[in-house]
């Protein structure tokens, strides 16, 4: 623990990590935050909310084919747009507690089932309409329904019933699920009038800041939502976001003070950034993570021996350090972290080790053809390069491993999910039901793996209807294990969010769940 | 008829001819991009059913050549459907997109042009002395620089070194001649500097090709000043070639500048077509795509046009 943190200083020192940053990592590690902030000099942060000014972000993710559908966002810019305006029944914090937000609260039956979520009374939506529990489930409803296009169909699928019971909505699931409420914290389900079934793009909502205007790729413009609900957030008079999807363009619109805040900082210029005047960067470990995916139905990746072969020959401290400069952590071949609630950090690591790799090589039967690897550069930031070190540290260990090279351009329809071995990217997800749901389970449209354990499912869904937390971590480590030891996944990194902003921003906290404090920043923060 | 007008009915038919294969070209393109429509814009979510419905929707199961005379009637009535990925109306959005095109292209050209010629006509004045080998020198390097480095460069120099321009040039109704101007300076200075070499270089050469006439022997001879024997004598009968020149950089700044676009944030059609074809959106490119052809037959129409009326020959046919 003591070298951790003798780590965690020099880097503080090497590279301006910014306080929080530290904190969050510290304790990670449990270190107590005292010690953190003595050794620190314990400045004090805290710091009374001032209101006022037009805070403008340049932000990369964002299309001219946007639109303002909650249910279709997918990208980084929308996301943040649905934040502005909407609300969800509850948020997810910082420390991935449960938050309530339009719902006053909630109770759950025994088995799990039944969910009841108490409907906060008195919202008025930016129309002057009245936000009540029919709107939270004729949202729910949309979302739910099979021929919708939303982004949170998945996860609305279990649910069997949706009713309104006065001021509450209550839910009925087919199997238990303790993780519901997490589930329901998605960005997609911003409660609209009436569900926004009949205009989606309205984006008519709760949220802090009504939309003004909207150019899609191009520029949002918001105001303050004087009758908010919450007067606690909202800091700013309006918001202005500018899609800046251009790197350098971006930390360049930061440092001549166009812009107060931007995102996506490239990890091989944060460094470099971060010595600029006026400039903070701030990273944070998420659960986002970048990953080779092999699917375990097609030969030869059907060969359990091949797999743990190929696991066994990458390098990660390597590409942790070259691909993220250091800005992440090293993956297990597993999608879950430190950054989850309920993580066993008791399994095995995974090392680069070419005499077992080899080992496992020789026992696999492989006929020494070339495995070929699908890369490119949209994959995710640096992926040829990491599969170039890929390559040269799997022919160490003589595994004939080829990296070919397709262009970003229908990447994510002809290769990913397609071709049985490629380079891809995960954001990660709140809680673990949901990552393993959504990419691991056998029946899972996203299963880019093509994994398929009836034990691994069985214990899913048995870990879904748990409601003791112990057993339920219990299961999830063992899920861990069958996952590390069987699956098409290989996880040499999970990257930080890296963001920046000016001096003139206040408040700014660390937040894991997304970047720029968990797309809260201009809700959160206010001008110093 | 007058044999001008003549000629220019023949080009601009000629043109429109151009057009309707440019037209079916797009569409056959399109239809060999990978990837079916239905498919890439419901993404994972898609089904069986949402498929078989969405592609009735769109009206993809009939033959492709009676989707091209469909989208062809409708594009000839100024209808050019809907965007896919959306639904807003394409011409509206085009409309927008085109007309901050033109803005650019525009300020673009007023300033290069001139500038171009100017210092060509200063190139062959000084030939082969430091002002020519300046000129061409400081020319020759902006061309040869890609235009995102150019980018990089003066926003560095110029929004974080000294704080003189604004690094994002996004342009939004609103904003007042003047907002819009200084928020344009840095897009329009790169582009200036990427095609003036090109026009500088050519008016240079077509006057001095020019210069080793007999007519301008005589000129010399009458005692001239050098500069009017090359403003008035000898560029008139160069105007040909830079006048071709400078139409293919006009058409090349209407069309052909989406890097610096995207370095500069500028709302352009080049990232608007970008943005489309990567999600397949068939009746956005194929609007886009038209709508370049028909400004780069236009230009060239219009280049052809002018080489005439400036060629007395080819002015007053026997």
């Amino acid at each position: 623990m003591k070298d951790e943190l003798a780590i965690l200083l020099d880097r503080l020192d090497a590279m301006g990590i910014t306080r929080r940053g530290f904190m969050g990592r510290a304790a990670a590690f449990g270190v107590a935050t005292a010690l953190g902030t003595t050794a620190m000099g314990g400045a004090a942060f805290a710091q009374e909310p001032k209101r006022g000014g037009i805070l403008k972000m340049g932000l990369y993710g964002g299309e001219t084919t946007d639109t303002l559908d909650p249910g279709l966002a997918d990208s980084p810019v929308p996301f943040s747009i649905n934040r502005q305006w909407g609300d969800t029944v509850v948020n997810v914090t910082a420390d991935g507690q449960i938050e309530p937000a339009l719902a006053e609260s909630y109770s759950v039956s025994d088995d799990g089932k039944v969910w009841t979520f108490a409907i906060r009374q008195g919202v008025k939506f930016h129309d002057g309409s009245d936000m009540t529990a029919e709107d939270v489930a004729a949202t729910f409803r949309r979302h739910s329904d099979e021929n919708s296009k939303s982004g949170a169909l998945g996860i609305m699928q279990g649910i069997a019933s949706i009713e309104v019971d006065g001021q509450n909505v209550v839910l009925t699931m087919d199997t238990g699920n303790a993780d519901l409420p997490y589930l329901l914290s998605d960005y997609h389900l911003l409660i609209q009038p009436g569900g926004g079934v009949d205009n989606p793009t309205a984006a008519i909502g709760t949220g802090p800041y009504k939309v003004v205007s909207a150019e899609p790729g191009v520029r949002y413009v918001f105001e303050r939502n004087a009758d908010d609900w919450n007067q606690d957030r909202g800091y700013y008079d309006g918001v202005e976001i500018i899609v800046i999807n251009d790197s350098t363009a971006r930390t360049a619109a930061l440092q001549s003070g166009q812009v107060h805040m931007i995102n996506r900082i490239d990890p091989k210029v944060a460094k470099l950034l971060s010595r600029a005047p006026g400039v903070n960067v701030t990273n944070v470990s998420g659960r986002g993570h970048y990953v080779f995916i092999m699917h375990t139905n097609t030969a030869p990746f059907d060969n359990k021996d091949l797999r743990n072969a190929l696991k066994w020959a990458i390098n990660r401290q390597e590409l942790v350090d070259k691909i993220l400069d250091g800005f992440g952590g090293v993956g297990n071949d597993i999608p879950i972290n430190a950054a989850y609630p309920l993580f066993d950090d008791s399994l095995e690591q995974r090392e680069y080790n070419p005499e077992k790799a080899a080992a496992l090589y020789k026992s696999s039967g492989h006929d020494g053809s070339p495995i070929e690897l699908l890369v490119a550069d949209g994959a995710f930031p640096g992926a040829v390069d990491a599969a170039q070190l890929f390559q040269q540290t799997a022919q160490a260990a003589g595994i004939p491993l080829e990296v070919k090279r397709v262009p970003d351009d229908g990447y994510w329809s002809d290769v990913w999910n397609v071709k049985p071995f490629c380079a891809s990217y995960w954001g990660g997800r709140p809680v673990q039901d949901q990552m393993y749901s959504t990419a691991y389970l056998s029946t899972a449209d996203w299963n880019d793996t093509k994994f398929n354990n009836p034990e691994f499912d069985a214990l899913l869904l048995e870990a879904r209807a748990e409601t003791d937390t112990a057993k339920r971590k219990e299961i999830y480590s063992k899920m861990a294990q069958i996952l590390w030891e069987e699956g098409g996944l290989i996880c040499p990194m999970f990257n930080d969010f890296i963001d920046a902003h000016g001096d003139a921003i206040a408040g700014w906290q660390e937040d894991p769940n997304y970047e720029m404090m968990g797309g809260w920043a201009s809700q959160k923060t206010w001008f110093a | 008829m007058h044999p001008i007008l003549k000629l220019v009915a023949q080009r601009v038919s000629l043109g429109l001819v151009l057009l309707l294969a440019a037209s079916a070209l797009i569409f056959i393109g399109v239809e060999l991009l990978p990837g079916d429509v239905a498919q890439s814009i419901l993404g994972q979510s898609a089904t069986e059913t949402s498929l078989r419905n969405l592609r009735e929707e769109l009206g993809l199961n009939e033959p492709a050549l009676t989707r091209y005379f469909n989208w062809l009637f409708a594009a000839l009535q100024g209808d050019l459907g809907t965007a896919l990925t959306n639904g807003q109306s394409i011409s509206k959005a085009v409309g927008e997109r085109l007309g901050n095109t033109l803005f650019l292209a525009f300020w673009a050209a007023i300033i290069s042009v001139p500038l171009a010629i100017i210092l060509g006509l200063i190139a062959v004045r000084y030939r082969n002395r430091w002002p020519d080998k300046l000129i061409s020198g400081i020319t020759l390097s902006t061309i040869s620089l890609p235009e995102f480095v150019a980018g990089y460069l003066l926003m560095y120099l110029l929004t974080v070194q000294f704080r003189v321009f604004s690094p994002i040039s996004t342009i939004y109704a609103g904003m007042s001649l003047g907002e819009k101007l200084s928020a344009i300076a840095l897009p329009v200075m790169v582009l200036v500097l990427v095609v003036l070499a090109h026009m500088m270089r050519m008016t240079r050469a077509a006057i001095l090709n020019v210069m080793q006439s007999a007519y301008i022997e005589t000129a010399e001879l009458k005692g001239l000043r050098p500069f009017v024997i090359i403003a008035r004598h000898a560029f008139p009968n160069a105007v040909a070639p830079v006048v071709n020149v400078v139409m293919l950089n006009l058409a090349y700044l209407v069309v052909g500048v989406v890097v610096v676009e995207v370095v500069f944030v500028y709302p352009g059609m080049g990232q608007y077509l970008v943005d489309h074809v990567t999600k397949r959106d068939l009746p956005v490119v194929q609007a886009c795509g038209l709508i370049f052809a028909a400004v780069y037959i236009g230009l060239n129409i219009m280049a052809d046009v002018i080489s005439i009326l400036a060629n007395p020959r080819l002015r007053h046919p026997k």
